[in-house]
């Protein structure tokens, strides 16, 4: 065996040991990072958005440096810049396109499915994307408005619906989808390019796939904030019934992702499921059934499920504890550690969660008592993956990210 | 009071939207006073405000309750005539705004609200705020409470930059600062120099009572 697959198989069996609760040799320690890479390189976030090169060769020294057991590829997080441009999306705004160039890419909370439109999702979800979401979220998808209804069609009607494709309009988009498509594959095959260079020495991939739990779902990418919580009250059936169909197309798209991936782990960034966000009932009604269920799905087709249960969870913790042992990653963001280990200790690895104002604010003094005290208390008897609670937040000082993949290796559990 | 008010009160309090709506249109077009139909939604509020304290409401709650106001609000201002009772005294300025770099409205959308009906005069100068735009809004509108709301990480730097020029414009001593939003905690308040962290609306009502009471 080389020593690169050497190094590779010990880290994996950290992680797996970690993740199947037995103790591993050490608590290992992951690296996901974004635009802190940027700053770590020198580059402007603009450039780290849209040269595949130097952030691949940014992120390799990066890697070399901290050493850590499990990474996400940060390609398909940040170098998005020529995709979206080419496509002519619309849902985020980045440096160039609506933020500065040193300011992180954001999200657009904004109505882009109506209230009144639930029931042409339930009815046809493709005929929806196609005719209805898709244009309003991209400029390049415009043209496939006027593309055939396709449920109805039959026969030699299909024949002579064939003349839509021609349409300048759906010609245009479809010129614009496949320039699209050829940048989204020259990132791609730059990510995967490095993801197996890393592998070559030694780094195994801390996710394969991403997926969005299906309140999520609607509420981010759909209706906005304001609309799913008007939603709640307003539409409650639909929305319970939307949330249902689209985990079944959510479910299979992440395993096959998965499946295609070096990594059996599918990360599932949490984004309302925090405290102060709804009641207990709601999030027993509106959120966890769902998501419990692709987690189910996803650990019955051998993946793990790794939900960032982001913000502060607490209340939540004894509900969330009701799934397989030793199948799943909770990534936690603000919950007392070492209260989730009580009550979650014996079910599944957590993984986090040093304060972003620490990482950011702090000392490395204290990043290194911090960890200290969650690798002594939360990281005996295996299930702890050492992190920050949101990865390496985008201004953290580089001495305190150093003092964190440190303290792995300097105490024990 | 009357049953009727007691019904609309308790329409908005246990989020009967419907219900909530048509008895006010039932006593706005009987004749009822408008401005005591507006009285009865504050009351509403106050409880509706009192169970997110207790934690039997969360945020759907004080957003579609913020609809209902605003629903009934429409159909009762334009009737409002002159004699009808004059503006009620508002208890304290305060100035709120999401600090530069980041486009986060729904946090500040929220605590505007919230202190809005809690009888705050709010100003809400919007998102991606420069620090000179602080600056220049305090000086003009003379706020005893300053809010800066901020999602991202990258929001502390801001907060602290906006914060110092409030100091250097010689203004900071006019009023309090309190940030809240995304991973705001105490560090970040230590780091920035504000006065006072919040972490839900309703924490933010609580800071201006007792500094604007005080």
């Amino acid at each position: 065996m080389s020593a690169g697959a050497a190094a590779y198989a010990e880290r994996m069996q950290r992680v797996m040991d970690a993740v199947e609760l037995r103790q591993p040799d050490r608590v290992p320690v992951a690296f996901f990072s974004t635009f802190w890479l940027a700053r770590y390189g020198g580059i402007s976030y603009r450039e780290a958005m849209y040269d595949y090169e130097r952030l691949t060769q940014i992120t390799r020294r990066a890697m070399l440096e901290l050493q850590p057991d499990m990474y996400a590829l940060p390609h398909l997080l940040t170098a998005i810049g020529p995709v979206m441009e080419k496509m002519g999306y619309r849902q985020l705004e980045w440096p160039g396109h609506g933020t500065a160039e040193d300011v992180s890419y954001q999200y657009i909370d904004r109505e882009y499915m109506q209230a009144e439109e639930y029931d042409e999702y339930l009815l046809d979800p493709t005929g929806f994307y196609l005719h209805t979401y898709l244009p309003r979220i991209g400029d390049a998808f415009q043209g496939l408005e006027e593309l055939p209804r396709f449920p109805g069609l039959y026969y030699l009607r299909l024949v002579v619906a064939a003349r839509q494709f021609a349409r300048p309009a759906v010609q245009r988009s479809l010129a614009a989808l496949k320039e699209s498509g050829d940048e989204a594959t020259r990132l791609v095959e730059h990510a995967d390019r490095f993801a197996d260079d890393m592998a070559e020495i030694g780094f195994p991939l801390a996710n394969g796939a991403t997926a969005a739990a299906p309140f999520d779902f609607f509420a981010d990418y759909f209706r906005g904030s304001k609309g799913i919580m008007l939603d709640m009250y307003r539409r409650k059936d639909k929305l319970l019934a939307a949330i249902e169909r689209a985990a079944i197309f959510i479910t299979r798209q992440t395993i096959a992702t998965c499946r295609a991936s070096t990594s059996n782990i599918v990360f599932i960034p949490l984004h309302w499921a925090f405290d102060s966000f709804m009641s207990l009932a709601q999030f027993k009604l509106f959120y966890w059934p769902s998501l419990r269920k692709l987690m189910l799905d996803l650990i019955e087709a051998g993946l793990v499920p790794m939900p960032l249960w982001e913000g502060d969870c607490t209340s939540r913790l004894e509900t969330i504890a009701d799934i397989p042992r030793g199948k799943a990653i909770y990534w936690i963001e603000r919950a007392d550690m070492i209260r989730a280990k009580e009550i979650l200790g014996d079910v599944v690895c957590l993984r986090g969660n040093v304060p972003a104002s620490m990482l950011t604010t702090g000392t490395p003094e204290q990043v290194d008592a911090f960890c200290r005290r969650l690798i002594e208390k939360v990281g005996r008897g295996g299930g702890l993956i050492l992190d920050c609670g949101i990865g390496i937040p985008d201004e953290s000082k580089p001495e305190n990210v150093r003092a964190m993949f440190a303290a792995a290796r300097k105490y024990n559990p | 009071m009357i049953e009727n008010e007691q019904q609309l009160i308790e329409a908005i309090a246990e989020m009967r939207e419907e219900e909530a709506f048509a008895l006010a249109k039932a006593m706005l077009d009987r004749g009822e006073d408008p401005v005591r139909v507006l009285e009865l939604c504050r009351v509403a509020m106050d409880i509706v405000g009192k169970r997110f304290e207790n934690q039997e409401y969360f945020l759907p709650e004080l957003v579609l309750a913020g609809e209902m106001l605003e629903n009934i609000g429409a159909i009762a201002k334009p009737l409002i005539v002159e004699k009808s009772g004059g503006a009620a005294k508002k208890l304290g300025r305060v100035l709120v705004g999401t600090v530069h770099g980041d486009l986060h409205d729904i946090g500040k959308n929220i605590v505007t609200f919230m202190l809005d009906i809690n009888g705050f005069e709010v100003k809400d100068i919007g998102i991606d705020v420069p620090v000179a735009k602080f600056v220049e809004e305090i000086r003009e509108f003379k706020p005893a409470v300053v809010g800066l709301s901020g999602f991202l990480t990258l929001a502390f730097d801001s907060m602290k930059e906006t914060v110092h020029a409030i100091e250097a414009a010689g203004l900071r001593d006019q009023m309090k600062i309190m940030i809240g939003g995304g991973q705001v905690d105490e560090a970040v308040r230590t780091y920035t120099g504000a006065d006072a962290y919040g972490s839900n609306a309703v924490a933010a009502v609580t800071l201006c009572r007792d500094w604007i009471a005080a």
